[in-house]
């Protein structure tokens, strides 16, 4: 270094800092390339793409149920493949920076705990959505070469799966703010699961007969996200209709439930001490 | 106002799993360090160095007491927008190529694209990584991975420059080339706090120290105030010095030894050394070295960390 460029580092020409949302988006950014630089993400991208190729294979032994099974094993396939990227990735997103001890550069720069999360989250939302966006091509490719003609409703379905993601992605943030990605990874499952059953739950109380088990139903019920207000895959192949207003009640509930798990998830990672 | 000042830091850690005690790792830190200076913090393993270095960059949060950088409190991203952080052991995003990771932090730091586009080419350049620039940081060895770290240490053009191990994982010759960059920092008025074990490097380079053993701080000051830099001894090695030549010399020697084809001598005085030298050479005794011996860091360091170990 000159001593006119030392001139110039002692007089700080400094930027102003990169504005709040621009830095979200930077992280974001950045998270995204790390995956889709991750080449875990294209065997499950090509593996789900093989599945949903396999289901042609299915449908022709299938005596007139051959589109059926396509649109059903098409759905299924980029929900579980969704499913898996959501968790295994998005619950490695955070605690892999603190194992890796990458944060260790982030943090002291000019951006907060919250910013850097919320980049992260969105950074594996944009991914979810890539993903979905390319099983969602090959299974409308896949109904074009058998020559079935464009069905929208599908969409509405892979956007509810999308929702759903979305707000899988969040509990798995969630976790992976306070324990390990292993953890973090069966936390985030176990939520998923039960996330299928809370409805079940709530009628727990009604079949088995107890006196706290209502109370602790009741919470759960309440606590976990009902997954179910998501899954329409039946109804869209069965060619029922799926009415603008559930897509409507649902988004408005998986942003509510991503917001609440967002805010928890910064309040922890906001207040834990890095290793 | 200090370019760093803490009062009180401690830092207690919850350790054991089922019977659960406070480990005090920080224990009432006070600490002022000036602008434009380089400042040492030095300490044995588990002294407290690197505690105090997380509690300044915000990555744990202290048990008690509180701590400013450049006068402001350590979440105001004010003071984060002008300072820079090398991590001990650097490890970052491995998928990143050397010149991605400074552009993303670049953004951070709020920098236009072509800012961060010339900061970039000068920072790799200047750490002599222009040829990795594009390589994946998976692939850099421990000392390219160290040189990257203090190039993104730099990017936003710091006032203040945190180093944790500085001289870790590079040769002798990246040695160098550090100590020359911490150097050019300080001449530009950039502040340097850094951390070593490498107590020669200390000793070169910091105009202040601070000495941490277990958590506690023993000593903080300058060099010349903390270790005694008159002369202790002199060290002579001399060849051809025979047992008839050394007795006819006799007490004058302070220590003897032979060391291989020479012989070891050591002096307290310098008119000591004087006599003895003259009457040795007239003796036929060839001189091969001398060195003048004065109290160094280490010998300072070890001293303090031994009397603190019985206490």
């Amino acid at each position: 270094m000159n001593a006119v460029a030392g001139r110039e580092v002692a007089a700080g020409s400094r930027a102003e800092g990169a504005p709040v949302l621009r830095k979200i988006a930077y992280v974001a950014l950045n998270t995204y390339r790390e995956t889709v630089r991750d080449k875990v993400l294209y065997n499950l991208v090509l593996f789900a793409l093989l599945m949903i190729g396999s289901s042609y294979a299915l449908g022709a032994i299938s005596v007139y149920q051959e589109i059926k099974i396509i649109k059903d094993l098409g759905l299924a396939s980029i929900s579980i493949f969704g499913m898996v990227i959501a968790i295994f990735i998005g619950t490695g997103l955070v605690s892999k920076e603190i194992d890796k001890r990458t944060l260790y550069g982030i943090l002291p720069k000019p951006i907060s705990r919250s910013q850097f999360l919320l980049g992260k989250y969105f950074g594996l939302c944009l991914t979810l959505l890539v993903n979905v966006g390319v099983m969602t091509m090959g299974l409308y490719l896949l109904l074009f070469l058998m020559k079935e003609p464009f069905a929208p409703g599908l969409l509405k379905a892979i956007f509810l799966i999308y929702l759903e993601l979305a707000l899988l992605v969040a509990v798995g943030i969630l976790f992976s703010t306070f324990t390990s990605s292993v953890l973090a990874g069966l936390f985030a499952g176990f939520v998923y699961v039960a996330g299928y059953f809370s409805s079940d739950l709530k009628n727990l109380d009604s079949v088995v007969e107890s006196a706290f088990l209502p109370q602790v139903t009741f919470v759960l019920y309440y606590l976990l996200p009902n997954f179910k207000n998501f899954d329409v895959k039946a109804a869209v192949v069965a060619g029922d209709p799926v009415p603008w207003s559930h897509l409507g009640w649902a988004s408005a509930y998986s942003a509510i439930y991503v917001t609440l798990l967002l805010v928890a998830s910064c309040w922890i990672f906001g207040k834990r001490n890095l290793k | 106002m200090h370019a760093i000042e803490t009062r009180g830091l401690t830092k207690d850690y919850v350790v054991g799993s089922f019977v659960r005690k406070k480990k005090r790792a920080l224990d009432a830190l006070d600490l002022e360090v000036e602008g434009g200076e380089i400042f040492g913090l030095i300490g044995p393993n588990g002294a407290g160095k690197t505690t105090t270095l997380k509690l300044l960059m915000g990555l744990i949060f202290p048990s008690e007491g509180e701590a400013r950088i450049l006068g402001m409190p350590l979440d105001d991203p004010e003071m984060k927008q002008q300072i820079g952080y090398l991590p001990e052991q650097p490890y970052f995003y491995d998928y990143l190529t050397g010149r991605e990771l400074l552009d993303y932090f670049g953004q951070l730091f709020g920098l236009s694209r072509e800012e961060r586009s010339r900061r970039s080419g000068e920072l790799l350049e200047k750490v002599g990584m222009s040829d990795a620039a594009d390589v994946p940081l998976r692939k850099y060895s421990k000392g390219m991975s160290q040189r990257i770290g203090i190039a993104q240490a730099l990017v936003n053009r710091p006032r203040l420059v945190f180093l944790d191990e500085p001289m870790s994982g590079l040769d002798p010759l990246g040695r160098r080339e550090m100590s020359l960059l911490i150097r050019e920092l300080r001449e530009t008025g950039v502040t340097v706090f850094f951390c070593s074990h490498i107590l020669s490097d200390v000793e070169q380079l910091c105009d202040r120290v601070a000495i941490l053993n277990r958590g506690r701080l023993v000593e903080s000051g300058r060099l010349s105030g903390i270790i005694d830099l008159s002369l202790r001894s002199l060290e002579v090695v001399v060849e051809g010095l025979t047992p008839d030549i050394q007795s006819r010399i006799g007490g004058s020697l302070l220590l003897s030894r032979p060391l291989g084809a020479s012989s070891h001598l050591s002096f307290r005085d310098r008119e000591e050394c004087d006599r003895t030298l003259r009457l040795l050479l007239e003796n036929g005794v060839r001189l091969v070295s001398l060195n003048p011996v004065k109290e160094t860091l280490e010998d300072y360091f070890i001293r303090q960390v031994n009397a603190g170990g019985t206490e």
